[in-house]
């Protein structure tokens, strides 16, 4: 378990020590969809320029939970949080805060690459629009498809449709519009799940990169994905016993004591691949 | 029964090393051949032909009609018929140009008219409120509206507004088409815009775009291949109609434009009630007349029909 002492969820983050290299504190007590607990007791740090991966298997909770954190989750009905996300101190599920504004400072990348039906170019310029950005929109595009390490790619078809690119590129696609609005925080819900083991080896080089400019949550199936890019990695699971499937953060730490030292019994079995 | 069939029937197999050898002992390779003969073959045979047949016949009504049109009223067609006021009795010339403004004109102010709130209260229906009550209501209301008749537009459009100006005018004609256009284009649109892909719809909120953002921006670009081809069937329906507009807007035999004054609230000509007038009138001159008329109708909302289509099918991959 985390070092951190247990936080009352009561303490006001104010007169708490804030850890300025915390970006982000998600402490989820429970979360409901419904009557449906789907996680439960999820405490997780995420360290500036980290990149902090969320391993374990189907249904326990680990998009859920990335989910959360630019409150994505308030799409789906009936859903319900009993906790803090506080985003450099402020809890981003206060009552006066603007998910919309959330979601301005933590991006998001999807399991599937989702290109709007447009150029390439109005899709890395789609967020600077939503903001009304000032300065130079067309050295922002490029700057942000450099950094995507897609610009060498498109720099000749930023006319073309975001669609039209193979579905590596239009996942780096999204990554250059996410970026683009310099959000602080990235989350990436299986961005290489729907993608060939060469394009999954890009985006992962392109992770490292971007840790130096963002913090990185990323939510991965592959073990040796998380394992590769990973600083953090916070492994979840299922509990049955209340007769629902909820999920619960296990184990969190240093990638390397995860995958080489664990010392809860589940990560040892997970880790091992004797269930996944 | 073909012989073949009957030759094979007795093929049993009388040596097994033989069947070993050949595999294909006993079967007689004629029977993959087509034949009539097989009941089940004739059967679907048959039914193709009548599908077919059945397929012509749907035809029939539409080309008779269009071959008629194109008989009686393409020798009237000339630059006259387009540019000319309608003749008075037993006038030799004339033509219809103002009817084809004023339907023109008719359409687009309905259009003005129904597109705003269609498409707004699409925007509620599909995105804002999908489930709440009013929401269901006014959706359950355009299926209704759909089948309303259109003699009820009319008479409607009568009671609203030519008892409250004072007269036939061409907005009472546009507001009575526009209670017609209306539900076509509340529902394609809203359609359109549930047929974006939710993960687009995503990817806007998830980089911080107001719901207003997400309509804007993402949704309606989207949707306007499809919206405008709802559009281009609302126009289609109007244009064609006579009954709400015998009720509303009239019949004029002058410009719409008269004199440098756009005579809006004045009754308007319209190409549906001019054929509808000059069909029944004893002289030939304007019964052909009629005819052509009628079809440069059906060719304006063919386009219209064609112009839909071709939007629907451009859509980006």
């Amino acid at each position: 378990m985390p070092s951190t002492e247990t936080a009352s969820p009561e303490s006001n983050p104010a007169n708490e020590k804030v850890d300025p290299s915390v970006v982000m504190d998600c402490n989820i007590e429970n979360l409901y969809y419904g009557s449906f607990k789907a996680v439960r007791d999820t405490r997780i740090p995420f360290q500036k320029n980290a990149i902090t991966a969320f391993i374990g298997p189907s249904g326990c909770g680990k998009s859920t939970v990335l989910r959360c954190l630019n409150r994505m989750n308030d799409l789906v009905r009936g859903f319900r949080l009993e906790g803090h996300v506080q985003f450099r101190g402020q809890d981003i599920y206060g009552r006066k805060v603007d998910p919309v504004a959330v979601r301005r400072y933590i991006g998001m990348v999807f399991q599937q690459p989702n290109p709007f039906a447009t150029s390439v170019y109005n899709n890395v310029a789609f967020g600077l629009r939503l903001n009304n950005f000032k300065g130079n929109k067309a050295a922002k595009v490029e700057e942000s498809l450099k950094s995507a390490a897609l610009w060498d790619e498109v720099k000749d078809k930023l006319n073309e449709s975001g669609l039209s690119l193979s579905g590596g590129q239009q996942q780096r696609l999204c990554i250059a519009r996410a970026i683009a609005t310099e959000p602080e925080v990235l989350l990436l819900d299986e961005p290489c799940s729907a993608l060939d083991p060469v394009a999954t080896r890009s985006i992962e080089e392109l992770m490292k990169q971007l840790k130096a400019r963002f913090t990185i949550a990323i939510v991965t199936h592959n073990l040796q994905q998380a394992q590769r890019v990973s600083d953090k990695t916070g492994f979840l699971y299922v509990d049955t016993s209340e007769g629902s499937r909820t999920g619960y953060l296990v184990e969190f730490g240093d990638s390397n004591q995860i995958f080489h030292d664990p010392k809860q019994k589940e990560t040892q079995q997970y880790i091992k691949g004797e269930f996944s | 029964m073909t012989p073949n069939i009957a030759a094979a029937k007795p093929g049993i197999p009388r040596n097994p090393d033989a069947e070993a050898l050949d595999p294909f002992h006993g079967v007689d390779f004629s029977k993959l051949e087509k034949s009539l003969h097989r009941p089940r073959t004739f059967m679907s045979m048959l039914f193709t032909v009548i599908v077919s047949a059945m397929t012509l016949f749907a035809l029939i009504p539409l080309f008779s009609v269009l071959w008629l049109l194109v008989w009686r009223g393409g020798r009237k067609l000339s630059i006259a018929a387009f540019t000319q006021l309608p003749p008075a009795p037993l006038e030799q010339s004339g033509g219809f140009g103002n009817a084809i403004v004023g339907t023109l004109a008719i359409c687009g102010m309905a259009l003005l008219i129904s597109l705003p709130i269609g498409l707004l209260s699409a925007i509620f229906l599909a995105q804002a409120k999908p489930d709440n009550r009013l929401a269901s209501s006014v959706r359950f209301a355009g299926k209704v509206l759909t089948g309303f008749p259109s003699i009820l537009a009319g008479v409607f459009a009568y009671g609203v507004v030519v008892m409250a100006t004072g007269g036939y005018s061409a907005l009472a004609g546009a507001v009575a088409l526009s209670i017609l256009m209306l539900p076509t284009i509340l529902l394609t649109s809203e359609d359109a815009i549930r047929m974006v892909p939710e993960r687009m719809k995503e990817a806007a909120i998830g980089m911080g775009a107001t719901d207003t953002q997400v309509v804007w921006m993402v949704l309606l670009p989207a949707a306007v291949p499809r919206i405008l081809t709802g559009v281009m069937l609302a126009i289609a329906r109007g244009a064609g109609e006579t009954a709400p507009l015998l009720f509303t807007a009239l019949f004029s035999n002058y410009w719409l434009l008269w004199h440098g004054h756009l005579k809006l609230m004045q009754p308007t000509a319209s190409l549906a009630v001019l054929i509808y007038n000059f069909a029944g009138m004893p002289f030939a001159n304007q019964v052909e007349l009629a005819w052509a008329a009628a079809l440069v109708l059906v060719v304006m909302v063919l386009i219209a029909n064609l112009i839909g289509q071709s939007l629907a099918s451009r859509q980006v991959q």
